[in-house]
């Protein structure tokens, strides 16, 4: 058990290397939050668009959403920062990280709210339209929280997947709660660090695993 | 435009190094075949167990769950293959792939049968143990053929998860597509392989992901 202790939960340790590690856990947050921002933006932006139901701009939608949701993040990643830089355009591992996987939740946030869209009766766009309201009033106060609704159910799961692959930055050398652990790691020669990773990652996760399980269970009644 | 062919499409670097990609997926469907079978079982083990009412297991199945789910694939891996040598367990990173990503699936795995199997109407239990099956018999021969059913969106959508996610075993130099992509590249100077690795995941997954979201949309109800 000693040794367990002496590796795995090594105060010592801890005490001197934690600002490093804390300092990890701010990046995480704040590429966590850029990429459900980027992610759930530009999905319910491509969702609206496609509901104009323009064929050459739908195709790249349907194109950009199959794509996205079929490569692995991690290659994704790989490609903007390892092979982006071929053609003359090098970014940096945070920009790398976020544009990567806000495109990766971008297209399931497009397929969710899409699926929404189309999951809202006719009857509520015919109602609204014979009101007077245009299409455009139509789809943002009558059809979209709707589907938001609806959307949400199909979202959290993703969304919190898809922030959990943060962790993937470390490929790109992106400094935050795992990479940082890690050089510390090998830095101390003790893996205690990879605790305290593992414990923020808990702290930063486990009220959103929760949530959703709530977020499921109301918003979806069907699996009551 | 030619330049960029020269750099992303490169002809010549993808005859030297195709022998190399084919090894990559051969390694890649290797991960999946393992992991995905074993996963799957373990995941549904918890569910069965978390089925038979017992309060504490319950509990406790709920919070090996739900910190499963929390859990970046990521850091397991990196826990148990870069932690657990320092307590003198020292597994090869094929095996530590194994280990890390059927825990983590196991976790979502068994969310969703354990959804499917709440979903059963209590009285499918009653009338079948009332004609004297068994606890064991009333879950696999009556319980779990109609759990499976409404929970397959989920499942197949978590599986193609799991393939896609067999690419973090690039990280601990296993060499699958994706490493084995990055490795090419790195001989080659020239990002052709990345594009031929990314490629090949969209020709052989497409398929798969069109499917997933025709299951999720027909469960949400929505025009398919």
């Amino acid at each position: 058990v000693d040794r367990l202790v002496d590796n795995f939960f090594n105060v010592a340790i801890l005490a001197q290397y934690w600002p490093t590690i804390l300092a990890g856990f701010w990046v995480t947050l704040a590429v966590a939050a850029a990429i459900i921002v980027l992610g759930i933006g530009l999905g319910l932006a491509l969702a609206v668009l496609r509901s104009f139901q323009l064929r050459p701009v739908n195709w790249l939608i349907v194109f950009y959403v199959d794509l996205f949701r079929t490569l692995p993040q991690l290659v994704v990643l790989v490609f903007l920062y390892f092979g982006l830089p071929y053609a003359g355009l090098t970014i940096g591992s945070f920009a790398a990280t976020v544009i990567a996987l806000g495109c990766v939740l971008s297209a399931f946030a497009a397929e969710a709210f899409w699926a929404a869209i189309t999951a809202v009766p006719q009857g509520q766009w015919e109602a609204s339209r014979s009101t007077g309201i245009p299409f455009l009033g139509t789809l943002v106060w009558v059809i979209l929280p709707q589907a938001v609704r609806l959307a949400i159910p199909l979202l959290t799961n993703r969304t919190i997947a898809v922030t959990k692959g943060t962790a993937l930055g470390t490929a790109v050398a992106l400094p935050e709660i795992l990479g940082q652990a890690g050089s510390v790691m090998a830095i101390a020669a003790n893996p205690s660090p990879l605790t305290l990773a593992a414990a923020l990652y808990l702290l930063l996760f486990v009220p959103l695993v929760v949530t959703s399980r709530w977020l499921e269970w109301r918003f979806a009644p069907h699996l009551r | 435009m030619e330049l960029f062919l020269d750099n992303f499409a490169n002809l010549d670097s993808l005859l030297r190094v195709y022998p190399l990609l084919l090894q990559g997926l051969e390694l890649t469907a290797l991960l999946s075949a393992v992991i995905l079978p074993l996963a799957m079982a373990a995941g549904l083990a918890i569910a069965v167990l978390y089925s038979f009412h017992l309060a504490p297991l319950r509990a406790a199945l709920l919070v090996y769950i739900d910190l499963l789910r929390s859990f970046p694939v990521l850091i397991l891996l990196v826990l148990i293959f870069y932690g657990l040598p320092f307590v003198g367990v020292r597994l090869d990173n094929f095996t530590a792939v194994v280990l890390a990503m059927v825990l983590n699936n196991s976790g979502y795995y068994g969310e969703i049968f354990r959804a499917g199997i709440e979903s059963v109407p209590k009285g499918q239990w009653e009338a079948s143990r009332s004609t004297g099956l068994s606890a064991l018999q009333t879950v696999f021969s009556v319980v779990l053929p109609q759990a499976v059913r409404s929970v397959v969106a989920p499942l197949a959508s978590n599986s193609l998860e799991l393939v896609k996610t067999t690419s973090v075993a690039a990280l601990v130099a296993l060499p699958e597509l994706l490493r084995s992509a990055r490795v090419a590249q790195e001989q080659t100077y020239n990002p052709t392989p990345l594009t031929a690795a990314a490629v090949i995941y969209f020709v052989l997954l497409w398929p798969a992901a069109r499917w997933v979201a025709r299951l999720e949309r027909s469960f949400l109800g929505g025009r398919a």
